[in-house]
């Protein structure tokens, strides 16, 4: 097969094409460079000693409003998700607008809204911004970058390379939501039904499992592109461990199971904004579980399988029937534009 | 009622247990190991999703077959879908599965990237609203898909012509299954024992369609469904065949399938479709195999409306395909397989298609 | 491609029925299952109603390896 002389959307899919694109169009950035940093956020330690969480990233989701959310809301959630990733609060956004010239002014004050609405749920602000406003047809609407930094309170270390064999995998909540949303607005979904985004900022989440598991919490990751599949995948990659889960004890709801039965979707690499998934230490895990379950945001929350093994990176699934499949990275462009 | 057969993880076990003694004395009859082959995407992705092949020991040797239209849809034939997708005036809808198979000049996902217009969609209905919304434009439906979708594009045509819309035309690639099976057995390429025939092809052709393979070449057929259960039902009941001695076509799917099929399916299919011969990627011609637009039809036939000639397509040097899709080899006997051959960088379509058979081995690849 | 979901009629309109999968809902014509009724099962397939999906098969998988176990321990095989 020839090699690809273009970038194709399956670049942007957050599966293996995309580490492709990173790791060697973009390696000229160095070895150091930021882009393939595995974790959510980069952690920066200031000559105090206090670590900063610092993140960023862009969203150029269509179409711009979809049930549960907009871009704006997406903008200020993923940012703040991926802090809490790392154990951070937020401790303020930047806020940059691509805009294309005749985009409604309506549409882009409703947008300004749910970025505003969503920083008080996260209880966050944006401290600074850039606008630019290009020609028709050079920008979809509007294309959003946001950044965001954090203070990692002291103690806390969380990242994906810190799997410990034992270690229970949780999430909180069904996945594959935020993919069927977008699907819905875009009228790709051959079903009618209450397919809404799970799009949240989830740091009061963090912070409450980070109470209940004092230190044995540790890793969350943002599940987004890729869902639960590129999730788990990285994180095995990161330790070099044996993650396994039992198919079954994967929440889905009813509505999307049909969706994806329908379509011949996986939900488990359908993209998400307002689900992680943690590695928390056995012993603490039903601490974890149990104040989880007790936020609105994870209600749901689900103990869906362990860290077997350090050692090997893979990911593994225990089958219905009993027989245990590899869970890969899922390969390239499954949804455009998702986020 | 759910309508499924949703079993415990005990009832699989014991329906395991059941399959693996039988296949024992299934073996010992034959004197070596049990051929079975299905033919169906789904049934592969099923297979492969619920570990089957590895539950039934070495006893049983389960192939798939020629079961993936999109596998089966000659390299020549994408060309053409590539090469409508780049014109300027020409939209080229498709069912999601093709947009990444490889023809001889790369896929469709590339000619999007290129500029050219694809469109996915679920139904061949939305081609008909494509072709509404966008009257100054030509929509092609590309016809993949066996009997199971080509009542669907029938309905698809015949509502073009109700509407009196001028700028849809349909690339058929349609086949029908049963032919392809005797073409198999006939060139004795692969011992037989059995086949595990498709389910929803089935609902529409009817479970009475595979009796010529039983009685003509004398290999049990039994008819599928899609859950573990009763795909583990449909072999139990096939290696009971052979143990037997018999030759006959059962049908383990009764709850949607029935002897004759259903028969609006098959007179929408055969209101607008001729039966013709066609070239099975990786197998070659195989007569009576296609479906062809009927001369009254003719009008909405994208061939004749763009002037088009079949091309030769080729298949990558590297690529088994065909031998998978004959029943030749496994997946994992491919030496492309996980290596050179991957979802991300298919050399074939059995890799790429989400119901090829070695697509759904990698994807359901046991631990 | 033989993708078919199943599913239960709980209105028809105008020669298209709206079928219930799983709590969410598909629209699917009935041009290849005409006869189907509000309340009885279908498979979907691309848009369409493929068959009705019969109720009284509905178990029947699993109520055939029941039996052959229960043959088996009447006859006083053992069961492989």
């Amino acid at each position: 097969m020839r090699d690809l002389e273009r970038v194709v959307l399956g670049h942007g899919g957050g599966g293996r094409l995309m580490q492709e694109l990173i790791g060697d169009c973009l390696s000229v950035l160095g070895p150091a460079n930021g882009l393939g940093q595995p974790n959510d956020a980069a952690c920066v330690e200031l000559p105090s000693r206090e670590r900063l969480a610092f993140t960023t990233d862009s969203f150029v989701v269509s179409p711009l409003s979809f049930p549960g959310g907009d871009v704006g809301r997406l903008a200020v959630c993923g940012t703040v998700n991926d802090l809490a990733a790392l154990g951070a609060q937020p401790l303020g956004l930047s806020l940059g607008l691509v805009i294309e010239e005749g985009l409604e002014l309506e549409t882009l004050a409703q947008i300004t809204a749910s970025i505003r609405g969503a920083c008080e749920e996260a209880g966050t602000k944006i401290l600074t911004g850039d606008t630019k406003v290009v020609e028709r047809g050079a920008a979809d609407r509007l294309f959003i970058n946001t950044a965001g930094v954090g203070l990692i309170a002291p103690g806390v270390r969380l990242g994906g390379e810190l799997a410990a064999e034992g270690d229970r995998v949780i999430i909180n909540g069904p996945p594959a939501d935020h993919a069927l949303a977008i699907l819905a607005a875009r009228e790709e979904l051959p079903l009618q039904g209450d397919f809404r985004s799970d799009c949240a900022p989830l740091n009061g989440l963090v912070a409450a499992m980070l109470d209940a598991g004092d230190g044995s919490v540790h890793t969350i990751r943002d599940l987004t592109r890729g869902g639960l599949a590129a999730g788990l995948n990285e994180i095995a990659r990161q330790s070099g461990a044996h993650l396994e889960i039992v198919e079954d004890a994967v929440p889905l709801r009813p509505a999307a199971r049909a969706a994806c039965d329908l379509l011949g979707y996986d939900p488990l690499t359908m993209a998400n904004e307002g689900k992680i998934v943690v590695l928390v230490a056995e012993d603490r895990a039903a601490a974890v579980l149990a104040a989880m379950r007790a936020h609105p945001l994870g209600q749901e929350t689900a103990v869906i399988g362990e860290v077997k093994a350090l050692g090997e990176a893979r990911v593994t699934a225990r089958t219905a029937l009993g027989p245990t499949r590899i869970v890969d990275l899922p390969s390239g462009e499954l949804l455009p534009r998702i986020c | 009622m759910s309508g499924l057969p949703k079993a415990t993880g005990q009832m699989l076990e014991r329906m395991v247990a059941d399959c693996r003694g039988l296949a024992a004395k299934a073996a010992d009859r034959l004197g070596g190991r049990v051929h079975l082959m299905e033919v169906c995407g789904t049934h592969s992705h099923a297979i492969a999703r619920a570990g089957i092949r590895s539950l039934l020991g070495e006893a049983v040797r389960l192939v798939s077959g020629p079961g993936c239209p999109v596998c089966v849809t000659d390299a020549g034939q994408i060309d053409l879908c590539l090469e409508l997708a780049s014109r300027p005036d020409t939209i080229l809808a498709t069912f999601g599965d093709m947009v990444r198979v490889p023809g001889s000049q790369g896929t469709l996902a590339e000619t999007r990237a290129r500029g050219g217009s694809v469109k996915v969609v679920y139904s061949p209905m939305e081609a008909v609203k494509a072709a509404q919304e966008a009257p100054d434009r030509q929509v092609v439906m590309a016809g993949v898909g066996f009997e199971t979708t080509a009542p669907t594009v029938a309905c698809m045509v015949r509502e073009a012509d109700r509407l009196g819309l001028r700028n849809l035309s349909l690339l058929s690639a349609h086949k029908v299954v049963p032919p392809a099976l005797r073409a198999l057995v006939a060139a004795e390429e692969v011992a037989l024992h059995g086949f595990i025939c498709p389910g929803h092809v089935s609902v529409v052709i009817g479970s009475n369609a595979y009796r010529s393979i039983a009685d003509e070449y004398g290999v049990p057929c039994v008819v599928a469904g899609f859950e573990p259960a009763d795909i583990l039902l449909a072999i139990r009941m096939l290696l009971q065949q052979v143990v037997d001695g018999d030759a006959k076509v059962e049908n383990a799917y009764r709850r949607a399938v029935t002897p004759e099929g259903n028969r609006h399916a098959v007179e929408a299919m055969d209101s607008v479709f001729a039966v013709g011969e066609a070239s099975w990627r990786g197998i070659g011609i195989i007569p009576g195999s296609g479906l062809l637009l009927r001369e009254e039809w003719s009008a909405y036939d994208a061939m004749r409306r763009f002037a088009l000639s079949a091309p030769e397509g080729y298949d990558h040097p590297a690529c088994h395909c065909g031998e998978i899709l004959r029943g030749a080899r496994l997946p994992v006997e491919c030496p492309a397989f996980g290596s050179a051959c991957t979802p991300a960088r298919p050399l074939g379509p059995c890799m790429v298609s989400s119901e090829g058979a070695c697509a759904a081995e990698h994807r359901y690849q046991a631990a | 491609m033989c993708l078919a979901v199943p599913g239960r009629v709980e209105a028809i309109e105008e020669s298209v029925a709206v079928v219930d999968v799983g709590g969410a809902t598909v629209r699917a014509r009935l041009d290849l299952c005409p006869d189907a009724e509000p309340g009885e099962w279908v498979l979907v397939h691309a848009g369409f109603a493929l068959e009705k999906v019969d109720e009284e098969y509905a178990q029947e998988t699993l109520a055939l390896f029941a039996e052959l176990d229960e043959i088996k321990a009447a006859l006083g095989q053992e069961s492989p």
